[in-house]
Order: C-alpha cells, then sequence, then structure tokens
C-alpha cells in the first residue's frame, strides 16, 4: 500500500483528530510522513500491526528530536511491514516541558531499548513502559544531553571535564602561515 | 686492580647496571655489589615477563590485538594477555574512555598490585581526541590514573605500540628495584658501600 492509502485507512477507523497532516509530497519528502495525536500512539500502533491490511509488524526505529524554537520534542517512529513491504513515518509533536508518550513496547517489543535511549537522552517519558532506566549514560547522570540547551557539568565524580589548550598553557607560539597577510588569489 | 670480580678477562655476565645511574652497559664487566646485581636480576625479570590486562575499549583495541598477533607478536617480549587485573603488570588503555567507564578503569586500576604501568593508546585516550567536545567523553585518562608512557596515533600502528612497550622495559631496567620495594634504608647502604669499594 502506498503512504496515501495506510494514511487514508487510518483516518478512517480512527478519525481525523487523531491521524493527521500527511506529508507525501515526493520532491519534498524523501519519506512521506504523517502526525498523529501524542495520547493516541498506542492505538494507532496496534491497528498497524494487527489490521491484516497493514500489518506493520516490524518497528524499525524510534527517534527524538528536539526543537527549541517551537517548544517542541519530535518522536517519530519508522515502521515497516516485512510481508507487505511498506513504510510508515509517524511523528507525534510533544510538549518540551514535560514531554510524555504512552508506551508502545506493548506492541513492538524492540521499542523497550528504543524509548528507554530516547528518555536517556531527551528525557521524554513513556508512560506505561516496563523498565524506564538510563540505558546509555550513568545513572547518576543529570541532564539529558541531546537537548538543544544542555550545558556540560564541570565536573564528573571529581573527574574535570576540561582539558587546557597546550598552545595556551606552555605559551607555545605557532609559526605564521605563510602568504595568510596578503589575499588569496585564484591561480 | 686486575684481580677479583672486575678483571676485564673475567666477563662474568653482560651487560650490567651501573651503580649510580642504573643505566644498561652492553658488554661490559661487572662492576657492582650484591644489591645492584638483585637489582639487574629483578628488573629483567619483570621487564621480561609484563604481562598486560586484556582490556580494550574502541578501535585501538583492534591494533591491540593486532599487537598481540602473530605479526606484532608481543609475545616475544614476555607480554602476554591476562584476563584479570590482580595478576597484570602493564594496563593498555586502548581507545575511547567514557565517563561511565572512567570510574570502572580506576577501579581496576586499583586492583592491580604494584609495580603497575600504564600506556595510553591513542588520541582518545590520551587528551579526548576526536571526541573532546562530547559530552560524555573523559578528556584524557591522565584525568584519572597516572600514566607513563603515550602513544599518539589514530590508532597507533602496532610498531608504535611495541616501541611503546620497549620504553616502558627500559624504564623497568633503570628502576633500583630494591629501594623502591623496601625503601630508603637500602639505597643509603648502597650510597656508603657502592663507590668506595670498587675504588679501592
Amino acid at each position: 500500500m502506498s503512504p496515501q492509502d495506510i494514511f487514508d485507512r487510518l483516518t478512517k477507523e480512527l478519525g481525523e483528530d487523531v491521524v493527521f497532516d500527511l506529508h507525501a509530497d515526493p520532491k519534498k519528502d524523501k519519506d512521506p510522513w504523517f502526525q498523529v495525536a501524542p495520547a493516541a500512539i498506542a492505538r494507532v500502533g496496534t491497528r498497524l500491526k494487527d489490521d491484516p491490511e497493514l500489518a506493520c509488524n516490524y518497528l524499525e526505529c524510534v527517534t527524538g528530536t528536539d526543537y527549541p524554537t517551537d517548544k517542541k520534542i519530535h518522536v517519530t517512529y519508522h515502521v515497516y511491514s516485512l510481508s507487505k513491504k511498506h513504510r510508515v513515518v509517524i511523528k507525534c509533536f510533544c510538549d518540551r516541558e514535560s514531554p510524555s508518550l504512552p508506551t508502545v513496547s506493548t506492541i513492538w517489543s524492540t521499542a523497550n531499548w528504543q524509548e528507554r535511549e530516547c528518555f536517556d537522552l531527551l528525557g521524554v517519558t513513556f508512560e506505561g513502559h516496563p523498565d524506564l532506566r538510563r540505558i546509555l549514560l550513568p545513572e547518576d547522570w543529570e541532564g539529558y544531553p541531546l537537548r538543544k540547551d544542555y550545558k556540560e557539568k564541570d565536573s564528573y565524580h571529581g573527574i574535570p571535564t576540561t582539558r587546557p589548550n597546550p598552545v595556551e598553557l606552555f605559551a607555545i607560539k605557532l609559526p605564521e602561515k605563510p602568504g595568510a597577510g596578503s589575499a588569496e588569489k585564484p591561480s | 686492580m686486575s684481580s677479583g670480580i672486575n678483571d676485564p678477562k673475567l666477563n662474568l655476565m653482560a651487560p650490567s647496571t651501573r651503580w649510580d645511574t642504573g643505566v644498561m652497559e652492553g658488554g661490559s664487566v661487572i662492576q657492582t655489589n650484591v644489591d645492584q646485581m638483585i637489582d639487574w636480576l629483578v628488573n629483567w625479570g619483570r621487564a621480561n615477563s609484563m604481562w598486560y590486562l586484556l582490556f580494550g575499549l574502541a578501535c585501538c583495541a583492534i591494533e591491540l590485538m593486532q599487537t598481540g598477533g602473530p605479526r606484532g607478536d608481543t609475545d616475544r617480549f614476555g607480554a602476554v594477555p591476562r584476563s584479570s587485573p590482580r595478576s597484570s603488570d602493564l594496563f593498555i588503555i586502548a581507545g575511547t574512555l567514557t565517563y561511565k567507564m572512567a570510574l570502572r578503569v580506576r577501579r581496576l586500576f586499583d586492583q592491580m598490585s604494584e609495580p603497575r604501568y600504564v600506556i595510553s593508546m591513542g588520541s582518545c585516550s590520551n587528551c579526548g581526541g576526536l571526541f573532546q567536545y562530547s559530552y560524555s567523553v573523559c578528556k584524557g585518562v591522565d584525568q584519572i590514573i597516572p600514566v607513563d608512557v603515550y602513544i599518539p596515533g589514530c590508532p597507533p600502528r602496532p610498531e608504535a605500540l611495541i616501541e611503546g612497550l620497549l620504553k616502558i622495559q627500559e624504564k623497568i631496567k633503570s628502576e633500583k628495584y630494591l629501594e623502591r620495594r623496601y625503601g630508603l634504608i637500602s639505597s643509603d647502604e648502597v650510597a656508603a658501600s657502592g663507590p668506595k669499594a670498587q675504588g679501592t
């Protein structure tokens, strides 16, 4: 099925306030995508997997992206059907202050670790997740480093997070590049 | 002068260690006392049995495996990998060190028995390297443990790692083991008895 067909089928079954905003311009969008209301992602996921015409049985990727100017965090799901050979890209726009989504790890169990990674690096809370802990960073890490406004701490367990520049530390005089002062001439 | 142990014809064992600098002198006659003889013997043994911890962090570990393989063959210098920090003398930090791993590296280093040596292999463990502006990468392994030899490169070739190993061997051979092990008492005796005994 084409992305337009999948979108039409989902809007017919679930309503236009749940599945909306299709971007299927082949010139602009390499992967056609559409939006899903954040609270309804588990319902949409169940429908995608259980519908015999859609049969999307493989969740490829869960990605989070921070957009501080829009005050939004986008969570993107790439879903693929191994039997029907079609792909769906779903985006959920979450509020940046307290991003929260229902988990889809009950539908596709591979979402377990991917949602943990999204929680670890961006701070998106997945409600109903069986084991929502940090997966890559240490347990006692503060902050979410893939947010654009993340500031690195001065030290971690007494280990300084900066290293002095050896050029400044030992007052090394770098040689001047030849021809740096003169204007560049095209050959 | 030309009698006893100082006889030039009596080339008992070569090379020997100079009493004052501890530097090896190739092919010379032993001009030493028992302390220095033990020092030389112990250092010879230690330098040729540098067992390193089987520990790799990133792509430098691939070169570390190459070095341990048949082409590099650190086995001919007596350096073999050990899987326990308690039985290894050398810690080769091969790869990018993250903060999460840094605490564990510190712990492994603390478990190693002294005398222990550390090689920092590659740009990442020297200073953070390519990833030094990352939020999760430790900016150099010398921020957490003392380092004896730094090997530049990204990653260094096996030849570079072998040279680092030879530098560690040089360092071991120049050490005064008894003084390090038993404190200054032994070295005072050496200083009092060493040069005078030889001058007469």
